[in-house]
Protein backbone atom coordinates (compact mmCIF):
# COMPACT_ATOMS: atom_id res chain seq x y z
CA UNK A 1 0.00 0.00 0.00
CA UNK A 2 2.63 2.13 0.63
CA UNK A 3 4.14 2.51 -2.48
CA UNK A 4 1.00 2.81 -4.63
CA UNK A 5 0.29 5.32 -2.35
CA UNK A 6 3.34 7.11 -2.94
CA UNK A 7 3.01 6.18 -6.71
CA UNK A 8 -0.58 7.53 -6.90
CA UNK A 9 0.70 10.79 -5.20
CA UNK A 10 3.15 11.66 -7.31
CA UNK A 11 1.08 10.72 -10.58
CA UNK A 12 -1.91 13.33 -9.15
CA UNK A 13 0.95 16.05 -8.93
CA UNK A 14 1.62 15.02 -12.49
CA UNK A 15 -2.24 15.00 -13.57
CA UNK A 16 -3.07 18.15 -12.05
CA UNK A 17 0.06 19.53 -14.08
CA UNK A 18 -1.42 18.38 -17.49
CA UNK A 19 -5.06 19.83 -16.85
CA UNK A 20 -3.21 23.04 -15.73
CA UNK A 21 -1.02 22.99 -19.19
CA UNK A 22 -4.56 22.48 -20.89
CA UNK A 23 -6.35 25.27 -18.98
CA UNK A 24 -3.91 27.54 -18.80
CA UNK A 25 -2.96 29.28 -22.71
CA UNK A 26 0.91 29.87 -21.66
CA UNK A 27 3.93 27.98 -23.01
CA UNK A 28 4.58 26.15 -19.68
CA UNK A 29 4.94 22.55 -19.87
CA UNK A 30 2.71 20.25 -17.59
CA UNK A 31 6.11 19.34 -15.35
CA UNK A 32 6.70 23.15 -14.73
CA UNK A 33 3.58 23.16 -12.94
CA UNK A 34 3.75 19.62 -11.62
CA UNK A 35 6.84 20.48 -9.87
CA UNK A 36 6.04 23.83 -8.65
CA UNK A 37 2.87 22.35 -6.95
CA UNK A 38 4.80 19.33 -5.48
CA UNK A 39 7.23 21.15 -4.25
CA UNK A 40 4.54 23.82 -2.31
CA UNK A 41 2.73 20.52 -1.35
CA UNK A 42 5.86 19.50 0.21
CA UNK A 43 6.82 22.96 2.09
CA UNK A 44 3.27 23.51 3.62
CA UNK A 45 3.03 19.93 4.69
CA UNK A 46 0.20 19.29 2.54
CA UNK A 47 2.03 15.89 1.26
CA UNK A 48 4.81 14.90 3.84
CA UNK A 49 8.42 13.69 2.49
CA UNK A 50 7.73 9.92 3.71
CA UNK A 51 4.67 9.74 1.73
CA UNK A 52 6.93 9.97 -1.43
CA UNK A 53 10.19 9.57 -0.56
CA UNK A 54 10.96 5.75 -1.69
CA UNK A 55 9.23 6.19 -5.06
CA UNK A 56 10.31 9.67 -5.71
CA UNK A 57 13.64 8.89 -5.19
CA UNK A 58 13.34 5.88 -8.11
CA UNK A 59 11.80 8.44 -10.17
CA UNK A 60 14.53 10.75 -9.94
CA UNK A 61 17.13 7.64 -11.28
CA UNK A 62 14.97 6.91 -13.76
CA UNK A 63 14.65 10.55 -15.20
CA UNK A 64 17.61 10.31 -17.60
CA UNK A 65 16.47 6.92 -19.39
CA UNK A 66 12.69 8.33 -19.75
CA UNK A 67 14.17 11.16 -22.32
CA UNK A 68 16.03 7.85 -24.15
CA UNK A 69 13.42 7.40 -26.45
CA UNK A 70 13.00 11.43 -27.70
CA UNK A 71 16.73 11.29 -28.59
CA UNK A 72 16.30 8.05 -30.99
CA UNK A 73 13.74 10.34 -33.01
CA UNK A 74 16.50 12.22 -34.63
CA UNK A 75 16.83 9.15 -36.49
CA UNK A 76 13.58 10.56 -38.18
CA UNK A 77 14.56 13.77 -38.35
CA UNK A 78 18.17 13.37 -39.80
CA UNK A 79 17.45 15.38 -43.37
CA UNK A 80 16.21 18.08 -41.25
CA UNK A 81 19.33 18.06 -38.61
CA UNK A 82 21.60 18.23 -41.95
CA UNK A 83 21.06 22.05 -42.48
CA UNK A 84 21.41 22.48 -39.04
CA UNK A 85 24.98 20.01 -38.23
CA UNK A 86 27.66 22.41 -38.03
CA UNK A 87 25.46 25.34 -35.98
CA UNK A 88 24.04 22.83 -33.47
CA UNK A 89 27.26 21.10 -33.12
CA UNK A 90 28.96 24.47 -32.30
CA UNK A 91 25.86 25.38 -30.08
CA UNK A 92 25.60 22.18 -28.05
CA UNK A 93 29.33 21.66 -27.36
CA UNK A 94 30.92 25.10 -27.30
CA UNK A 95 27.84 27.22 -26.33
CA UNK A 96 27.21 25.08 -23.73
CA UNK A 97 30.21 25.17 -22.12
CA UNK A 98 30.48 29.05 -22.45
CA UNK A 99 26.91 29.15 -20.66
CA UNK A 100 28.39 27.11 -17.56
CA UNK A 101 31.04 29.42 -17.58
CA UNK A 102 29.05 32.43 -17.52
CA UNK A 103 26.64 31.18 -15.03
CA UNK A 104 29.36 29.48 -12.79
CA UNK A 105 31.14 33.18 -13.02
CA UNK A 106 28.47 34.93 -11.22
CA UNK A 107 27.33 32.37 -8.54
CA UNK A 108 30.94 31.84 -7.72
CA UNK A 109 30.90 35.63 -6.55
CA UNK A 110 27.56 35.42 -5.39
CA UNK A 111 28.53 32.71 -2.75
CA UNK A 112 31.75 34.18 -1.53
CA UNK A 113 29.86 37.38 -1.63
CA UNK A 114 27.60 35.92 0.99
CA UNK A 115 30.30 34.04 2.96
CA UNK A 116 31.99 37.07 3.59
CA UNK A 117 29.01 39.43 5.05
CA UNK A 118 28.81 35.98 7.11
CA UNK A 119 32.22 36.46 8.98
CA UNK B 1 21.14 -18.89 -43.17
CA UNK B 2 19.07 -15.41 -44.45
CA UNK B 3 15.56 -17.08 -44.26
CA UNK B 4 16.50 -17.86 -40.61
CA UNK B 5 17.69 -14.54 -40.18
CA UNK B 6 14.59 -13.30 -41.42
CA UNK B 7 12.68 -15.67 -39.21
CA UNK B 8 14.80 -14.21 -36.17
CA UNK B 9 13.89 -11.23 -37.29
CA UNK B 10 10.29 -11.27 -37.65
CA UNK B 11 9.68 -12.45 -34.00
CA UNK B 12 12.22 -9.86 -32.51
CA UNK B 13 9.87 -6.94 -34.78
CA UNK B 14 6.88 -8.34 -33.59
CA UNK B 15 8.14 -8.62 -29.90
CA UNK B 16 6.71 -5.19 -28.35
CA UNK B 17 9.04 -5.59 -25.66
CA UNK B 18 12.04 -5.36 -27.85
CA UNK B 19 12.54 -1.75 -28.00
CA UNK B 20 12.07 -1.02 -24.32
CA UNK B 21 14.27 -4.04 -23.52
CA UNK B 22 17.30 -2.48 -25.95
CA UNK B 23 16.56 1.10 -24.53
CA UNK B 24 16.56 0.03 -20.63
CA UNK B 25 19.60 -2.65 -21.04
CA UNK B 26 21.65 0.00 -22.96
CA UNK B 27 21.11 2.08 -20.58
CA UNK B 28 22.19 -0.27 -17.91
CA UNK B 29 25.38 -1.35 -19.81
CA UNK B 30 26.47 2.14 -19.54
CA UNK B 31 25.49 2.49 -16.26
CA UNK B 32 28.36 -0.47 -15.26
CA UNK B 33 30.65 0.38 -17.93
CA UNK B 34 31.34 3.90 -16.35
CA UNK B 35 31.75 2.63 -13.26
CA UNK B 36 33.59 -0.21 -14.19
CA UNK B 37 35.94 2.42 -16.33
CA UNK B 38 35.26 5.80 -14.91
CA UNK B 39 35.05 6.86 -18.09
CA UNK B 40 32.50 9.91 -18.92
CA UNK B 41 32.61 8.31 -22.29
CA UNK B 42 29.88 5.65 -21.48
CA UNK B 43 27.62 8.26 -20.94
CA UNK B 44 24.31 6.20 -20.42
CA UNK B 45 21.64 8.36 -21.92
CA UNK B 46 24.48 8.30 -25.27
CA UNK B 47 24.77 4.34 -25.02
CA UNK B 48 21.02 3.38 -24.59
CA UNK B 49 20.75 5.94 -27.79
CA UNK B 50 23.12 3.67 -29.36
CA UNK B 51 22.36 -0.11 -28.93
CA UNK B 52 18.65 1.56 -29.38
CA UNK B 53 19.30 2.22 -32.84
CA UNK B 54 21.30 -0.81 -33.32
CA UNK B 55 18.60 -2.62 -32.75
CA UNK B 56 16.16 -0.89 -34.59
CA UNK B 57 18.70 -1.00 -37.46
CA UNK B 58 19.14 -4.81 -37.34
CA UNK B 59 15.64 -5.82 -36.88
CA UNK B 60 13.73 -3.46 -39.39
CA UNK B 61 11.96 -1.60 -37.18
CA UNK B 62 10.83 2.08 -37.95
CA UNK B 63 10.98 4.58 -35.17
CA UNK B 64 7.08 5.05 -35.49
CA UNK B 65 6.87 1.44 -34.25
CA UNK B 66 9.58 2.09 -31.69
CA UNK B 67 8.03 5.18 -30.36
CA UNK B 68 4.69 3.65 -30.11
CA UNK B 69 6.26 0.36 -28.30
CA UNK B 70 8.12 3.18 -25.97
CA UNK B 71 5.29 4.95 -24.53
CA UNK B 72 5.29 3.52 -21.31
CA UNK B 73 9.25 5.02 -20.63
CA UNK B 74 8.23 8.37 -22.50
CA UNK B 75 4.59 8.54 -20.46
CA UNK B 76 7.02 9.04 -17.36
CA UNK B 77 9.01 12.07 -18.35
CA UNK B 78 6.03 14.35 -16.17
CA UNK B 79 5.58 12.34 -13.38
CA UNK B 80 9.91 12.03 -13.11
CA UNK B 81 10.54 15.62 -14.29
CA UNK B 82 8.40 16.99 -10.88
CA UNK B 83 10.13 14.76 -8.27
CA UNK B 84 12.65 17.12 -8.69
CA UNK B 85 10.13 18.66 -5.61
CA UNK B 86 12.07 16.06 -3.54
CA UNK B 87 15.77 17.41 -3.41
CA UNK B 88 14.61 21.31 -3.94
CA UNK B 89 12.59 20.38 -0.71
CA UNK B 90 15.44 19.23 1.43
CA UNK B 91 18.01 21.31 0.30
CA UNK B 92 15.73 24.63 0.43
CA UNK B 93 17.89 26.00 3.87
CA UNK B 94 20.83 25.80 1.76
CA UNK B 95 19.04 27.30 -1.32
CA UNK B 96 17.13 30.29 0.82
CA UNK B 97 20.14 31.43 2.13
CA UNK B 98 21.80 30.99 -1.46
CA UNK B 99 18.73 32.81 -3.65
CA UNK B 100 21.06 35.71 -5.25
CA UNK B 101 23.42 33.38 -6.29
CA UNK B 102 20.67 31.42 -7.97
CA UNK B 103 18.84 33.84 -9.48
CA UNK B 104 22.07 35.17 -11.06
CA UNK B 105 23.02 32.38 -12.20
CA UNK B 106 20.25 30.88 -13.56
CA UNK B 107 19.12 34.88 -15.17
CA UNK B 108 22.66 34.80 -16.92
CA UNK B 109 22.33 31.47 -17.64
CA UNK B 110 19.15 31.82 -19.81
CA UNK B 111 20.53 35.28 -21.01
CA UNK B 112 23.93 33.79 -22.27
CA UNK B 113 22.08 30.81 -24.08
CA UNK B 114 20.22 32.28 -26.14
CA UNK B 115 22.21 35.35 -26.78
CA UNK B 116 24.82 32.39 -28.37
CA UNK B 117 21.34 30.93 -30.12
CA UNK B 118 20.80 34.03 -31.36
CA UNK B 119 24.63 34.95 -32.73
CA UNK B 120 24.78 31.48 -34.14
CA UNK B 121 21.73 31.85 -35.91
CA UNK B 122 22.55 34.96 -37.87
CA UNK B 123 26.55 33.98 -38.13
CA UNK B 124 24.92 30.80 -40.45
CA UNK B 125 21.39 32.67 -41.66
CA UNK B 126 18.58 30.12 -40.32
CA UNK B 127 15.40 30.26 -40.77
CA UNK B 128 13.23 31.53 -38.05
CA UNK B 129 12.13 28.10 -37.74
CA UNK B 130 15.57 26.68 -37.15
CA UNK B 131 16.99 29.49 -34.73
CA UNK B 132 13.54 28.57 -32.43
CA UNK B 133 14.39 24.98 -32.79
CA UNK B 134 17.90 25.34 -31.11
CA UNK B 135 16.88 27.92 -28.44
CA UNK B 136 15.78 25.73 -25.61
CA UNK B 137 18.88 23.53 -26.31
CA UNK B 138 20.16 24.10 -22.69
CA UNK B 139 17.04 23.13 -20.96
CA UNK B 140 15.07 19.53 -19.93
CA UNK B 141 13.47 18.26 -22.91
CA UNK B 142 10.34 17.87 -21.31
CA UNK B 143 10.25 21.72 -21.38
CA UNK B 144 12.40 22.27 -24.69
CA UNK B 145 10.31 20.11 -26.79
CA UNK B 146 7.42 21.95 -24.91
CA UNK B 147 8.77 25.03 -26.48
CA UNK B 148 9.88 24.13 -29.78
CA UNK B 149 6.35 22.51 -29.75
CA UNK B 150 4.55 25.90 -29.04
CA UNK B 151 6.33 28.02 -31.66
CA UNK B 152 6.53 25.43 -34.42
CA UNK B 153 9.76 23.96 -34.49
CA UNK B 154 11.52 20.08 -35.33
CA UNK B 155 11.01 18.66 -31.70
CA UNK B 156 13.23 15.93 -32.67
CA UNK B 157 16.15 18.41 -33.39
CA UNK B 158 15.47 20.14 -30.33
CA UNK B 159 16.00 16.88 -28.31
CA UNK B 160 18.89 16.04 -30.76
CA UNK B 161 20.82 19.20 -29.58
CA UNK B 162 19.45 18.91 -25.96
CA UNK B 163 21.46 15.33 -26.07
CA UNK B 164 24.66 17.15 -27.54
CA UNK B 165 24.18 19.88 -24.99
CA UNK B 166 23.81 17.52 -22.14
CA UNK B 167 26.57 15.16 -23.08
CA UNK B 168 28.95 17.61 -23.30
CA UNK B 169 27.90 19.01 -19.95
CA UNK B 170 27.89 15.55 -17.97
CA UNK B 171 31.59 14.70 -20.00
CA UNK B 172 33.33 18.12 -19.56
CA UNK B 173 31.53 20.21 -17.59
CA UNK B 174 33.26 20.54 -14.18
CA UNK B 175 36.83 20.67 -15.80
CA UNK B 176 36.16 23.85 -17.50
CA UNK B 177 34.49 25.18 -13.99
CA UNK B 178 37.59 23.87 -11.87
CA UNK B 179 39.90 25.84 -14.62
CA UNK B 180 38.57 28.84 -14.46
CA UNK B 181 38.43 29.04 -10.63
CA UNK B 182 34.74 28.09 -10.32
CA UNK B 183 35.06 25.85 -6.97
CA UNK B 184 32.05 25.86 -4.46
CA UNK B 185 29.70 23.15 -4.67
CA UNK B 186 26.74 26.03 -5.10
CA UNK B 187 28.40 27.58 -8.04
CA UNK B 188 29.01 24.19 -9.52
CA UNK B 189 25.83 22.68 -9.30
CA UNK B 190 24.17 26.19 -10.53
CA UNK B 191 26.56 26.11 -13.76
CA UNK B 192 26.27 22.29 -14.60
CA UNK B 193 22.13 22.26 -14.06
CA UNK B 194 21.75 25.88 -16.25
CA UNK B 195 24.17 24.65 -19.12
CA UNK B 196 23.11 21.14 -19.42
CA UNK B 197 20.21 20.09 -17.56
CA UNK B 198 19.04 16.26 -16.39
CA UNK B 199 22.27 15.16 -17.85
CA UNK B 200 24.76 17.07 -16.15
CA UNK B 201 23.01 16.69 -12.74
CA UNK B 202 23.73 13.07 -13.30
CA UNK B 203 26.99 14.11 -12.71
CA UNK B 204 26.54 16.74 -10.36
CA UNK B 205 24.47 13.99 -8.42
CA UNK B 206 27.47 12.03 -8.48
CA UNK B 207 30.01 14.69 -6.82
CA UNK B 208 28.06 15.65 -4.13
CA UNK B 209 24.41 16.14 -2.69
CA UNK B 210 24.92 20.00 -2.64
CA UNK B 211 26.02 19.85 -6.17
CA UNK B 212 22.92 17.35 -7.29
CA UNK B 213 20.29 19.66 -5.50
CA UNK B 214 21.40 22.91 -7.02
CA UNK B 215 22.19 21.75 -10.52
CA UNK B 216 18.19 19.85 -10.00
CA UNK B 217 16.71 23.30 -8.82
CA UNK B 218 18.75 25.22 -11.52
CA UNK B 219 17.14 22.78 -14.40
CA UNK B 220 13.58 24.26 -13.17
CA UNK B 221 14.23 27.72 -12.70
CA UNK B 222 16.33 28.05 -15.97
CA UNK B 223 13.59 25.92 -17.99
CA UNK B 224 10.93 28.07 -16.66
CA UNK B 225 13.15 31.17 -17.20
CA UNK B 226 13.68 30.30 -21.09
CA UNK B 227 9.64 29.91 -21.22
CA UNK B 228 9.16 33.23 -19.85
CA UNK B 229 12.06 34.53 -22.09
CA UNK B 230 11.07 32.81 -25.45
CA UNK B 231 8.29 35.62 -26.50
CA UNK B 232 11.11 38.23 -26.29
CA UNK B 233 13.56 35.29 -28.17
CA UNK B 234 10.76 34.86 -30.88
CA UNK B 235 10.54 38.22 -31.67
CA UNK B 236 14.33 39.32 -32.23
CA UNK B 237 15.26 39.36 -35.70
CA UNK B 238 16.79 36.74 -37.00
Amino acid sequence: MRYVRQFFIILLFSFVGEALNRLIPAPIPASVYGLVLFFLALETGLVKLDAVEETGRFFLVLLPLTLVPLTVGLIDALDVLQNVLVPALLLGVVGTILTALAAGFVAERAVRRRERGRK
Amino acid sequence: MTAFWNAVATLFRENHDLSLTATVGGYLLALFLQKRFKSPLFNPVLVALFLTLIALWLFDIDYESYSRDAAPLTFLITPTTICLAIPLYRQFELVKRNWLAILAACSVGTFVNILLVWIVARAFQMEYVEYMTLLSKSITMAIGAGITQEYGGYVAITCAVITITGVTGNMCGTFFLRKCGIVSPIAQGLAIGVSSHAFGTARALEIGETEGAFSGLAIAITGVFTVLAAPIAAALPV
